[in-house]
């Protein structure tokens, strides 16, 4: 290519500046530079955002110390506060998320690879990610003004009444029907992580060498065999970084919750009771926090959310990987 | 019992649990479209009037009890939006073009995308609490400004992602064949990565408009709410999801009607989006 160039240029410079004239190599170390930038202004950002919230809950952090982990106190009065009941209250809710997502997703991604037509594929896939693009916002208010009344009315005294006076179960369903509260918001979360949960399990199936499931049906598996004994445990690592992904995302969701959980700062076993979760308290007491050590609180459980979900985020992104080269060293 | 009976039994329980678990699965797609008609059909009957109404496009947020509509809201949602796009794309875009150009698979370029992952996945509200604490405790105040920059946060890593992805797919041929013709690098990413690569690159801006478009969590402490009319980024902004968020949580019942008209819009505009962005994107094939 440096045939192009004239001769006197090329021969006095080096092999970079070789490849093109002198103006456009400017221009490219221009161009790079400034694209490199930006990608550093990712980092940087990140960067920003851990410093930032530490800076913020400064106060909490010297206070209290580890403590804050495991003290169930908040109390804005005394200036007295603990995140147990936010994380019990996020953690709970993301469990029954994942309770109930997990084998609904499985069994929409078994359809959708396995089952379905495939002029079915298509719109029916869409239809799940339309599932994942109605704002969460939405949901709150759904779940606030129809799910919760129904699930108070006809729903929960059932449950009550079935399990209440089993022992040890019992004590999940003690209390009485509210409506809103910790089942409502794990169940409603569950229904925003199955699109999730499902396109990534469909999308790692889809990776499953045919051959590999063209030896069982030829042995005579049925369909059900073919998918629990050669497409799950080849798939295995992807389809758990998959609910983790989900599990991210039910941990930081807002809005959703935050209608139907209840905003009760209290420890109750029962999921039946009223709750709180970490974004959830950031949503209803930020704007009306009095007090630096009500902000640093406050600032500390957004500290802990981003710390949770990015550890959470990781483990899935490492497991995901390990199926992609997986994947790479068998074709 | 001979060998023959015995196999045929086992057998005939092994097609009947497949049965089974292949009726379940299709259960499972049932309760999965159930909760997307149920949502969407509640949203559209409670909703659906208010939406026909001009007044809700006319009319500012009222107080309980008068009539109104949601027009500072729509504008400044619009307005904010449309900052947050405007700041967000180019970063993400640059970004994603040294992602895959440049970066490779480079461990800068490996650490930015996983980076870039923990930002995507990064719960919104702590987003809205970053520029809470950088921007608005510093400016004393909360405005408009404050939720486009949290929004174009999130639009960042989206379009950073899509960028990357699509980029990547642009054949190397393509690329060999400009520098081949002596053209400089930065002139072959603009002029032939970018083009070749423009549906999809659109795509991912489109997506992150209909993501931020929904997104309260961040708005919450940032743009805060405005109950009149203002254009003035420099001043707490109305906007459509802390409006529907404050009018749903209260106890009127002319402001749930307001609240379930500008969810009925908001969801018409983000579908609407994801629905725009798939034909383009399927144009592409």
């Amino acid at each position: 290519m440096s045939a192009v160039l004239p001769i006197s240029e090329t021969a006095t410079t080096d092999v970079e500046a070789a490849r093109a004239p002198r103006h456009a190599s400017w221009g490219d170390a221009l161009f790079e530079n400034l694209t490199r930038l930006f990608a550093l202004l990712v980092f940087a950002l990140l960067a920003a955002i851990v410093v930032s919230l530490v800076v913020g809950s400064e106060l909490t952090l010297r206070k209290y110390g580890p403590s804050f982990l495991w003290s169930a106190q908040w109390d804005p009065v005394q200036e007295n506060f603990g995140a147990l009941v936010p994380i019990y209250g996020t953690l709970v809710t993301s469990a029954i998320a994942l309770a109930i997502g997990v084998p609904v997703s499985f069994g929409i991604a078994l359809f959708l690879t396995e089952l379905s037509p495939v002029w079915l594929k298509r719109p029916l896939g869409t239809a799940i990610e339309l599932l994942a693009a109605i704002p969460s916002i939405i949901y709150g208010m759904w779940g606030l003004f129809v799910f919760a009344p129904l699930f108070q009315a006809h729903v929960q005294p059932k449950l009550i009444d079935a399990f209440a006076d089993i022992p040890g179960v019992g004590v999940l369903f003690a209390g009485p029907p509210l409506g809103i509260g910790m089942m409502s918001a794990g169940l409603i979360l569950s229904i925003m992580v199955i699109p999730f949960i499902a396109a990534v399990m469909r999308d790692v199936f889809e990776l499953v060498p045919p051959l590999l499931k063209e030896s069982a049906y030829g042995l005579g598996a049925t369909t059900w065999e073919v998918v629990w004994r050669v497409v799950l445990p080849y798939t295995k690592v992807g389809v758990v970084g998959g609910i983790m992904l989900g599990l991210g995302r039910a941990l930081g969701e807002t809005m959703a919750v935050t209608f139907v959980i209840g905003n009760a700062h209290q420890l109750a076993a029962s999921l039946m009771a009223p709750g709180n979760s970490i974004a959830s308290a950031l949503a209803n007491e930020f704007t009306e926090a009095v007090g630096d050590v009500y902000y640093s609180a406050l600032i500390e459980l957004g500290l802990l959310l981003f710390l949770i979900t990015t550890i959470v985020l990781a483990v899935s992104k490492l497991l995901l990987l390990r199926l992609a080269r997986h994947e790479g060293e068998k074709t | 019992m001979s060998v023959a009976t015995a196999s045929n039994a086992r057998y005939r329980g092994r097609k009947r649990q497949n049965v089974l678990m292949l009726f379940i699965s299709c259960l499972a797609v049932a309760f999965g479209l159930f909760w997307l008609v149920w949502i969407l059909g509640t949203l559209f009957y409670e909703g659906g009037a208010a939406l026909l109404r001009a007044q809700l496009y006319l009319q500012t947020t009222p107080p309980p009890g008068d009539d109104g509509g949601l027009a500072n809201a729509i504008a400044g949602s619009v307005v904010i939006v449309g900052t947050a796009t405007l700041l967000g794309t180019p970063v993400g875009i640059l970004a994603g073009t040294y992602l895959a150009e440049y970066g490779k698979k480079s461990w800068l370029a490996s650490a930015t995308r996983f980076l870039n992952d923990v930002l995507l996945s990064a719960p919104s509200i702590v987003i809205g609490l970053f520029v809470y604490t950088v921007y608005v405790a510093r400016m004393k105040h909360f405005s408009g400004w404050a939720g486009a920059i949290a929004l174009a946060l999130i639009v960042v890593p989206v379009v950073v992602r899509t960028t990357d992805d699509m980029l990547k797919l642009v054949p190397n041929s393509l690329r060999e064949a400009a520098i081949a013709l002596g053209c400089p690098s930065w002139k072959m990413i603009v002029m032939v990565s970018y083009r070749a690569a423009r549906t999809g690159i659109v795509t991912g801006v489109l997506l992150a408009v209909a993501r931020i478009s929904g997104e309260t969590a961040p708005l919450l402490f940032t743009a805060l709410n405005n109950q009149f009319w203002s254009l003035d980024l420099n001043r707490p902004m109305s906007n459509l999801p802390t409006v529907i968020f404050q009018f749903a949580m209260s106890p009127y019942a002319d402001w749930h009607r307001l609240a379930w008209g500008g969810a009925a819009l908001i969801t018409l505009a983000v579908l609407g989006l994801n629905v725009i962005a798939r034909v383009v994107f399927a144009r592409k094939d």
